[in-house]
Parts: structure tokens; sequence; C-alpha cells
């Protein structure tokens, strides 16, 4: 058996592919926050119970109504990304004139509400929801196993947050949200209707946060904390990607996700803390993240 | 007062009273613009000329009085409605996009009507755009952020445009090329409205002035009269 710096290789890519799983979940995670955060100025704090809302929403679909998977992978960003619409419209709205402090605080006591109420209704321990078929078994690469599913995880997620970057970045819809970002009142008194373009944002951001949830929930169990344990190290990641920054939190995402399963590799005991650590660090170098513009 | 000019005023202002937050900046402002005219506001520093601007474009949170774009009222539109009936401002502070590059920046606001310049028209106004096109708008010289700011609402077919000081900070050959900029786009049929503190600029483009102080218009002078005015005006301006 092959080994790098005595590590078994097995092992090794074993864990890098753990390390990018994670981080296909922290891109699309701090991507959505990026999102939000560049146009609301709302540091979303729901977020990581929106998350559990998509797997919850994909297990409701299979179990209550018989829909696949795939379905779920549709309907649930809809739903849930409906629901950030209607928070949105009645709460957040009221809040953009205030302080970053006030959205946060809103957000993070709807995060406390929401997980309390699934945890009332479901307890704590997890609910099952198995793979697709379509999806299940994997392939022999030679020198490691892949799991198809997860394969399909670090494949579709990459596409999505590609997709999200090139309508930012590149298209006029995204040089509208950019415009936005920088001078609201300029956009909409150009005869773009601003209000409804955040409400939509938010709803996306939301989207992708649920989008995330159903495709963990094959893979972690959907249980009402599922996101609140998540979305501690996703705002490390942000942080350290900086704020609002598009591809800087897709990039931070991917590469923290393999940094810390490097770290599980060759140092094990450090793989909880590694990414917070590091966090540490980029701040004191550079207090805007690594992407992020210093204002 | 001067003459209320109701028959073709494009835009009419009365008793217009605007707030920012608790502070009372106008106190009843009136004024109106007909179709085709270049009208400015002068006035010192504070006396309320781009909250005007500003409240005729739908910008200010908190607005009373009467404004009258082609017969709408306006007053309590939000400013994406009031872009749409055909008003474009180019703001004092210019507001070029800096994460958008020129041609983005260019192509931002919609056309709202038929009948504005094209991107080749625009090019031919202000040739150092097409060579910057896929710049980063903010990595412009200042005089060329100035022309991005007009150019870019050129576009959208709006038939009132609002300049809020496009000459400040600029160089003498620049603020030449926005005059006959200006000249030009009156020609073709345009209605501008223009905040100036330099009103030995103001005189070469514009039709009639309107000096404004602590929130209101005070007095009119038209363009012809100006130079027999001068004491007067002098004394408005405190220059």
């Amino acid at each position: 058996m092959s080994e790098v710096f005595g590590i078994p290789t097995q092992a090794l890519f074993g864990q890098l592919l753990i390390g990018l799983i994670n981080g296909s979940f922290y891109a699309l995670l701090s991507l959505g926050l990026a999102v939000i955060f560049g146009l609301l100025n709302i540091i979303n704090f729901a977020h990581g119970a929106q998350y559990m809302m998509g797997a919850f929403c994909a297990w409701f679909l299979l179990n209550k109504l018989g829909l696949s998977y795939w379905w779920a992978l549709l309907l649930a960003p809809l739903i849930v990304g409906a629901t950030g619409v209607v928070i949105e419209r009645l709460m957040l709205s009221r809040l953009y004139k205030l302080d970053h402090l006030y959205g946060f605080l809103l957000t993070f006591g709807l995060a406390l509400m929401i997980q309390g109420l699934f945890r009332h209704e479901f307890g704590s321990t997890g609910l099952p929801y198995s793979i697709p078929s379509a999806l299940e078994g994997g392939q022999n690469l030679g020198f490691m196993f892949l799991p198809n599913y997860r394969a399909w995880v670090i494949v579709s997620s990459l596409i999505v947050c590609l997709g999200t970057w090139f309508m930012i970045e590149k298209t006029k819809l995204g040089s509208y949200l950019r415009a936005a970002t920088e001078n609201r009142e300029l956009v909409q008194a150009f005869g773009i209707n601003t209000p409804r373009m955040i409400t939509l944002t938010y709803g996306f951001g939301v989207a992708l946060a649920a989008f995330a949830g159903v495709m963990a929930a094959p893979i972690y169990s959907v249980s009402p904390l599922m996101g609140a344990d998540l979305i501690i190290v996703v705002f490390a990641v942000v942080v350290i990607g900086g704020m609002g920054s598009i591809m800087g939190s897709i990039v931070t995402g991917f590469v923290l996700g393999l940094a810390e399963g490097l770290t599980k590799v060759f140092y094990p005991e450090a793989s909880n803390v590694v990414i917070f650590v590091i966090m540490a660090i980029v701040l004191m170098i550079k207090p805007a993240g690594l992407f992020g513009a210093e204002k | 007062m001067p003459d209320a000019g109701l028959n073709g005023a494009l835009l009419t202002v009365k008793g217009l009273q605007a707030w920012y937050g608790e502070s009372h900046i106008l106190h009843g402002v009136d004024f109106d613009v007909r179709r085709g005219e270049v009208v400015t506001l002068l006035g010192r520093n504070g006396v309320g000329k781009t909250t005007t601007m500003k409240s005729i474009m739908g910008m200010v949170g908190r607005r009373e009085g009467s404004i009258m774009f082609e017969g709408r009222q306006t007053i309590s539109l939000p400013s994406n409605r009031i872009a749409r009936l055909g008003i474009a401002i180019c703001p004092e502070e210019r507001g070029v996009f800096a994460s958008l590059t020129v041609l983005e920046n260019l192509l931002l606001p919609p056309k709202v009507r038929d009948g504005g310049f094209d991107l080749p028209h625009i090019y031919e106004l202000f040739p150092n755009l097409k060579e910057r096109q896929s710049s980063q708008g903010t990595k412009l010289s200042g005089g060329e952020q100035q022309m991005l700011a007009i150019g870019r609402i050129l576009r959208t077919g709006a038939s009132l445009l609002l300049l809020d000081e496009p000459t400040e900070g600029l160089a003498p050959v620049i603020v030449q090329q926005i005059g006959r900029t200006i000249a030009r786009l009156k020609k073709a049929g345009l209605t501008i409205l223009l905040v100036e503190q330099n009103f030995r600029f103001a005189q070469t483009v514009a039709d009639r002035h309107y000096v404004m102080e602590n929130g209101r218009v005070i007095d009119m002078i038209p363009n012809a009269e100006l130079e027999a005015n001068m004491s007067k005006l002098h004394a408005y301006l405190g220059v």
C-alpha cells in the first residue's frame, strides 16, 4: 500500500474527499450569506436554520407527498426561499436604516425560534433520508473509493456556486445587483425597483441555504440543529473570505474544507479548531478578509 | 415671483417642502421649467439646490407640496416610478459605480422611452469613454467620470435631465466640453435643470436662472438680463 508522508493514500484521499464535501457546504452557505450581506447589509444569522428547513422540506416532500429527492432539490429552495421573501417583507425591510446589529439580532432570534419549533416537533435525534437510487453505489478510482452521491454533491455545488458567481459578475441583472450594493438610492432613481430586487435577493440567498440543506439530507441526518453547528464554521469562513465577496466566499469555502480534511489526516486533534485558528490569523493580518475590500 | 408659465411647462414645482430626518431643508420652493429650456438653480452652499433636485427625482424621504411633470403629480411616487416617467439625474457626487466597468455603467440605467442617444452617439460626444469602456468605473479621471455620469442618462430617453454641479472641480477645458455638450443636448430638444455654483458657466448655457436662499426660490433672472442684474446676483450669492 502506498503512503504519503507516512499516511496511507487511501486515508489521505478519503479525508480530502470529506474535506471537499464539507467545503461544498461551506461554499454554498457562505455564498448565500455574502449575497445577502452585500445588498441588504444584514448578517443573516437565520441561515443555518434555513439550511435545516431545506433538509426538513425534502424529508416532508418524500414522506408526506411521496416526492423524490429530485423534486425536493427543485421545490425545497422555492418553498424555503418564499418564507425568506415573507421574512424580508414583514421584518427585515424595516431595519435597513439601522445598524447591522439589529438585523443580526432579529435573524438570530428567528433562528432560535425556528430551531426551537422544529425541536419541539421532531426532537433532536435525526430523521433518516436515503440517497436517491440513481446515485447509490460508487466508483473505484484505484487509489480510493468515490461514492456517487458525494461526487454529485461536489460537482453540483460547484456548478451552483459558479453559476451564481457568473450571474452576479457577468450579467445585466448582476450589474444591477452590484450597483445597488454600492448605491441603492441611485439605482432606484434610474428606474429600477430596488425594494423588489432586495426582497428577491434575500429569497435567493435563503434558497441557496435550502438547496444546501437538501443536498445534506442524505449525508448528515435531518435534524433541527444540523444548521446551528454548521453555521458557526460558515461564519468563520465568511470572515476569512471577506464579507460580501462572491468569489472569495466560494474559494474560501472549498479551501477551508480541504484544510480541515488535511488537518484530520496529519493532526486530528486540531481538526475542529483549525478554521478558527486560520480566522484569527487572517483577522490579524488582513482584517477585511482575504478577498474583502477595505472600507 | 416670476411668471408661472403654466403653458408649456414641462416641470412645475409649487410649495415644495422637504426634510432630511429632522431637519427641514426646503420651505416652499416654487419654479417651473419649460420644454426645451436650460434652467439653473443658483445659490450659496446649503440653500437647498441639491435637495430640490433630489426631491424632483423622489430621492428625499419626506417631501410635501406639488411637483407636476408633464401634467402628472409625482410628489408621492417612489424614485423608480419617477424615472420611468422620463426624468434622469446626474448626481453631484457623480455616482459612478466602482464594481462596474465603464460600459456596464453606461448600460445600467434602463431605457424609459424611445429617442435616447445610442452608444455610438454617446461615444461621439465623449470619445474618452469609448477608449476606456472596459476599465473599472472609478479608475477614470474626474472629468471622465463626469462624462460617464452624463452619458449614461442620455441613453435612457429621459426628456428632463437634472445635472447637479456637473463642472465642480473640473479643469477649464473639460468644463468647456461639458458646456458644449449641454448646448448639443438642448439642440436635441432635451430639457435641463442645472445646479451650478459657477454662474459664469451657467451664463453660457442657460435660458433662465432661479436664485435660491434658505430653502426657497427668491428670484428669477432671464439669461439676457443677467449682466444688468449682476450687482443683485453678487449680493444673492455673496461673491
